[in-house]
């Protein structure tokens, strides 16, 4: 079966948006953008369905957090894997960010082989991973 | 006037690749001009030497020791990150070690080594394992090494203290929050995973003293740097180190295909496991586990 290789970044930063939707590309993904938490709920709404959401923490009308807790409110998204990708790095910061349903944290800056390893313990398959050799 | 630093003869480059082959066995090919430059460059800089002849004139200095360990640091890849390709330690959690584990429950001792451990990364990768998902091995015997060429390196594995950007690579975010601590802009292992492993500075080429109670063998991006005779020789410490039923673990391009007669691959996909040839009592890991 082709695996699902829809995911969906979340920044209000077009220039972070660009950046993150250009790594997933180049690993296989098919990455849809959403600028701030309201609007990602709504694509996931819409029945969106992606593999895997890259979250920026700090965005207007809905924060990344939220986001995370509302995604885990509803049990029709418990396969989707949150990945927080932000710049708040401090340890209260992760742990409030895991314990509120997020499965893994990016600390900006950051490149396309961190988002590849989180990807990997996350187990979600690498589609440019898995193609064959040209 | 002063000369660029940056230039480097053909001479010069043959001096240094002869000299780091000799001391560390690591190959440096004919086409790698450029990585002698970009890798000593900036050591003959901050040294204040003023060009790479000088470099070559000081390491002919039998009294240029310190200077010729730097050498060899600076010419060594440290490459590495936490939880380094993924699957391997996967395979090992869910399949190894619970097998292992169960076979020296009588003697509660568990021995790893690690060649090349580079900045500890790897060695704590599996100490962070062991403590997070083996709680019963809390009143065992366990004997972490890490053993790497580069003094610094091992200093910084000691150390335990890793930038934001290392931290990014590979390292469940789980275990960032259960086992480091902040310290200023970076962050700090925990006493309780850094107590778990001793760092030595070893060259690899030279004799390990191991006597045959290693469980499993890390040696994973190491053999590349090696010509085929350095590797069988090394390849065969590595027999005589571990135990008859124990492991080897490369890296994810590695094979022992000129080691035929010493190691055979586990067949399990991804796991870059080896073990003895002939041993007569080999652990079998069922796939399912993994």
């Amino acid at each position: 079966m082709e695996p699902n290789r829809r995911t969906l970044v979340v920044d209000d930063s077009r220039v972070i948006r660009t950046i993150v939707s250009r790594a997933l590309t180049e690993l296989g993904f098919q990455p849809e953008e959403a600028g701030n938490g309201r609007e990602a709920l709504e694509r996931l709404k819409q029945g969106l369905l992606p593999v895997v959401v890259m979250i920026d923490w700090n965005m207007p009308e809905l924060n990344g957090l939220e986001m995370v807790q509302a995604v885990r409110a509803n049990p029709d998204w418990e396969d989707v894997r949150l990945v927080m990708i932000t710049s708040e790095n401090e340890l209260d910061r992760v742990q409030t960010a895991l314990m509120a349903g997020a499965d893994e944290y990016i600390m900006k800056p950051f490149t396309k082989e961190m988002i590849q390893e989180k990807l990997n313990l996350l187990g979600v398959p690498i589609p440019a991973a898995a193609a064959p050799a040209a | 006037m002063i000369a660029p630093v940056a230039t480097l003869e053909r001479e010069e480059f043959h001096f240094i690749r002869d000299f780091v082959y000799k001391t560390a066995a690591i190959v440096i090919d004919e086409d790698k001009h450029y990585l002698v430059e970009y890798r000593l460059g900036p050591l003959i800089e901050r040294e204040g030497i003023r060009s790479f002849r000088h470099l070559v004139s000081e390491l002919r200095q039998p009294t240029s020791g310190p200077l010729r360990s730097r050498v060899v640091d600076a010419m060594t890849t440290n490459e590495t990150s936490f939880f380094r390709d993924a699957r391997p330690f996967d395979h090992l959690r869910r399949a190894v070690l619970p097998q292992l584990i169960e076979r020296r429950r009588s003697e509660k001792c568990l021995t790893f080594f690690f060649g090349g451990c580079s900045s500890g990364q790897e060695p704590y990768s599996i100490a962070m394992i062991l403590r997070q998902f083996f709680p019963e091995l809390d009143t065992w015997n366990l004997r972490l090494t890490g053993a790497d060429i580069s003094s610094e390196m091992i200093r910084r594995a000691r150390e335990g203290v890793y930038t934001q950007f290392e931290i990014n690579r590979g390292l469940p975010a789980r275990l960032l929050v259960q086992f480091f601590e902040k310290a200023g802009i970076h962050w700090r292992l925990s006493e309780s995973i850094r107590s778990m492993v001793q760092f030595e500075e070893r060259n690899l080429t030279h004799p390990l003293g191991l006597t045959g109670n290693v469980d499993i063998f890390f040696l994973r991006n190491v053999l590349i740097y090696f010509d085929q005779e350095e590797r069988r020789r090394l390849l065969q410490q590595v027999r005589d180190g571990l135990r008859s039923d124990g492991f080897l673990m490369l890296g994810a391009a590695e094979t022992t295909v000129f080691c035929n007669d010493l190691f055979v691959p586990v067949p399990m996909e991804f796991s870059n496991l080896f073990h003895l040839k002939g041993t007569p009592n080999p652990i079998n890991l069922n796939p399912c586990q993994a």
